[in-house]
């Protein structure tokens, strides 16, 4: 008997391919409790720190005082910086994932595969993205516990969540570009977060943008994660402090959205030629 | 619509049709003007030592590089411009064993599976099939991750030949593994010669070539320094020798004499080690060991010595496989057809 090929799928082969690619990374994923456990426990540690250690020392200007208590107000105003620090990070995820797969070799399996060549990033991108949801639900539960509340109504906070999750996905483009480029785990590590950092504590996750000097001003509100942080305490009814007066800051959805669609833009296809050529060795 | 594996331009009687193969990396030439003919139900060693360039002819002809110069075709496809057609004819085993090691062995075949778009229930029964074969069934439910490297690399094999490849392209299938390990394998590769896939192999070991290719290639500095029948390559290097080492040095003369029936050309003597090509393999070191006996001279050690790759590389290239200068203007021999 020889193979039996499947018919064609409804919605063709790349959506197929991801699916199988999501599927299996996700599966693989949870195979590795350590990882997991220390994804889900950095983001609870910051909140702890920023909460308990800096929080009283991180005035927020023009937050009006009687919108919350006063010990939580921080909290409150902490809790969007700390969503949008941990899905910036899931770029990381991607980098190393990918760079060590490279490594192995199991991206030069896909590559001989007669699949769908951008499903093996697709999937891995989507995969990356959606596990995000579990750290975003172990969050939310420590925010509320430490004061965090949802203010503005459920359909807003839905938006908020989605509007986390496409950044995640956009992201993780970028950190599938970064860990193809490496082809090296042990480099991925490091590559995977150094652009990170800056681009997360050059926001307004932590400090009000207006505490910056004025040049990190203008960098730190064009950066998508202001955006995305501010869109968040918007969209939960958290302070949001003053705003300096940017078309980011005013529009934070719009600009979040258009953001992530230029990156998506530029990296996917960077990422899926870099997938194609890519050397093992 | 069944999409079945698209039927071959009818002139392809080879699987593998590649010529004037180039590969540089920057100034390193990997490959340099390699010609490599598979025909179809036959196997193919490639034999070369480390970098000779066997991974880099392997991955372009698997759609994994692009080749700088020159023009290959797999099962009549040509690499370049219908890279989707060859991944369908063939199935790989890279180098190193490329599983998802959190996934469990069937899980990894199911994956593998879907991405050849094979149908659900046919990969479901074709997993259970290569499962058995290759021995993986009481670890198909444990994450690869457990797996020793054999069974790693069983599994590797078991996922190329999830749809039934015609051609098998198995880079170093067997290094790093067990002597017992590595004869299994060799018993499912013959298995599945038998049944009528072309495979190409590479290799370091000329004993491997030796069990499973019709035809070796050897591979040097990314030039084919020699192609034939393993017995021709042999013979061509001098076939086997008869090594016998005295414990008196003044019987030498006396024992070399006595060699001199059994051997099929010039016997040399050096450092007190008397070599002496020979045919008959063991029947013909049992006579020598009587004839030798008969003289009475006292034997220290005898052995058959058949060739081994480091020969081979010696007498073809005049240095040794671990040698990086390098190689004098190759000298080709048998070129011609291949036989079958
Ligand atoms: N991606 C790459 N970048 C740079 N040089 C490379 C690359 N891949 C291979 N080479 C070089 O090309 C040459 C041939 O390498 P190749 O991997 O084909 O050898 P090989 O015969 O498979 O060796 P081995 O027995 O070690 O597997 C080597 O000199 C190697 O260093
Ligand atoms: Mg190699």
């Amino acid at each position: 008997m020889s193979a039996v090929y499947a018919k064609r799928p409804p919605l063709g082969w790349t959506v197929h391919d991801s699916i199988i690619i999501t599927r299996a990374t996700i599966l693989a994923s949870f195979r590795i409790p350590e990882a997991l456990f220390f994804q889900l426990i950095q983001p609870v540690i910051f909140v702890i720190l920023f909460a308990y250690v800096f929080g009283a020392a991180i005035p927020i200007p023009g937050a009006d005082p009687t919108s919350a208590p006063d010990a939580s107000l921080y909290r409150q105003y902490l809790m969007p910086g700390i969503f949008g620090q941990t899905v910036a990070f899931a770029a990381a995820a991607s980098t190393v994932g990918l760079a060590e797969a490279m490594q192995r070799g199991i991206i030069d399996r896909y590559r001989a595969l007669p699949m769908s060549q951008p499903a093996a990033l697709i999937g891995n991108t989507i995969a990356n993205a959606l596990r995000q949801i579990l750290a975003l639900t172990v969050l939310s539960i420590t925010g509320l516990i430490v004061g965090w509340r949802i203010n503005d109504g459920i359909w807003n906070a839905i938006l908020a969540y989605l509007l986390l999750l496409l950044f995640a996905y956009t992201v993780t483009w970028v950190g599938a570009f970064v860990g193809l480029s490496v082809r090296n785990s042990e480099t991925a590590s490091t590559a995977g977060l150094i652009w990170i950092f800056p681009l997360t504590f050059l926001s307004n996750a932590f400090v009000p943008i207006t505490a910056l000097p004025t040049w990190l001003q203008y960098f730190a509100a064009y950066n998508p994660i202001s955006s995305l942080v501010l869109a968040c305490r918007e969209l939960f009814g958290n302070p949001i402090g003053t705003q300096p007066d940017f078309w980011p800051l005013q529009n934070p959805v719009e600009y979040t959205i258009i953001s992530c669609a230029v990156v998506i833009a530029i990296f996917a296809p960077l990422a899926v030629r870099k997938f194609r050529t890519a050397a093992s060795r | 619509m069944i999409h079945g594996v698209p039927s071959p331009p009818v002139t392809a009687d080879l699987a593998v049709d590649a010529h004037g193969l180039v590969k540089t990396f920057g100034d390193v030439r990997a490959l340099d003007g390699v010609d490599l003919v598979v025909p179809r139900g036959t196997v193919v060693g490639l034999l070369g030592p480390n970098g000779s360039g066997k991974t880099t002819t392997v991955r372009i002809l698997a759609t994994l590089l692009q080749a700088t110069a020159g023009t290959a075709k797999v099962n009549g496809f040509d690499v370049k411009s219908q890279a989707d057609d060859v991944r369908r004819s063939i199935g790989l085993t890279g180098q190193y064993a490329a599983v998802d090691e959190f996934l469990t062995g069937r899980e990894n075949l199911m994956m593998f599976g879907g991405l050849y778009h094979l149908d659900k229930a046919y990969v479901s029964e074709r997993s259970d099939e290569l499962l058995a074969t290759f021995d993986l069934v009481d670890a198909a439910d444990r994450p690869a991750k457990t797996y020793s490297g054999g069974m790693r690399r069983r599994l590797d094999l078991a996922a190329s030949l999830i749809a039934k490849p015609g051609i098998l392209f198995l880079d170093e299938p067997t290094t790093g593994l067990d002597p017992r390990s590595r004869i299994g394998l060799w018993n499912v590769m013959k298995g599945l010669v038998a049944e009528g896939t072309t495979v190409l192999l590479t290799t370091q070991y000329l004993d491997e070539a030796d069990q499973l290719a019709d035809d070796i290639v050897v591979l040097d500095h990314g030039k084919v320094i020699a192609h034939g029948t393993s017995s021709a390559l042999k013979d061509e290097i001098g076939g086997d020798r008869l090594e016998v080492r005295l414990a008196r040095e003044d019987q030498t003369s006396q024992a070399v004499s006595a060699l001199v029936p059994l051997a099929t050309g010039e016997i040399v003597t050096q450092d007190g080690l008397i070599s002496a090509p020979i045919t008959g393999g063991s029947t013909t070191l049992i006579e020598a060991v009587r004839a030798l006996d008969a003289q009475q001279i006292e034997v220290d050690d005898i052995a058959l010595r058949r060739p081994t790759l480091d020969d081979v590389f010696l007498s073809l290239t005049g240095h040794a496989t671990e040698d990086e200068t390098p190689a004098p203007p190759s000298r080709s021999r048998r070129r011609g057809p291949v036989r079958r």
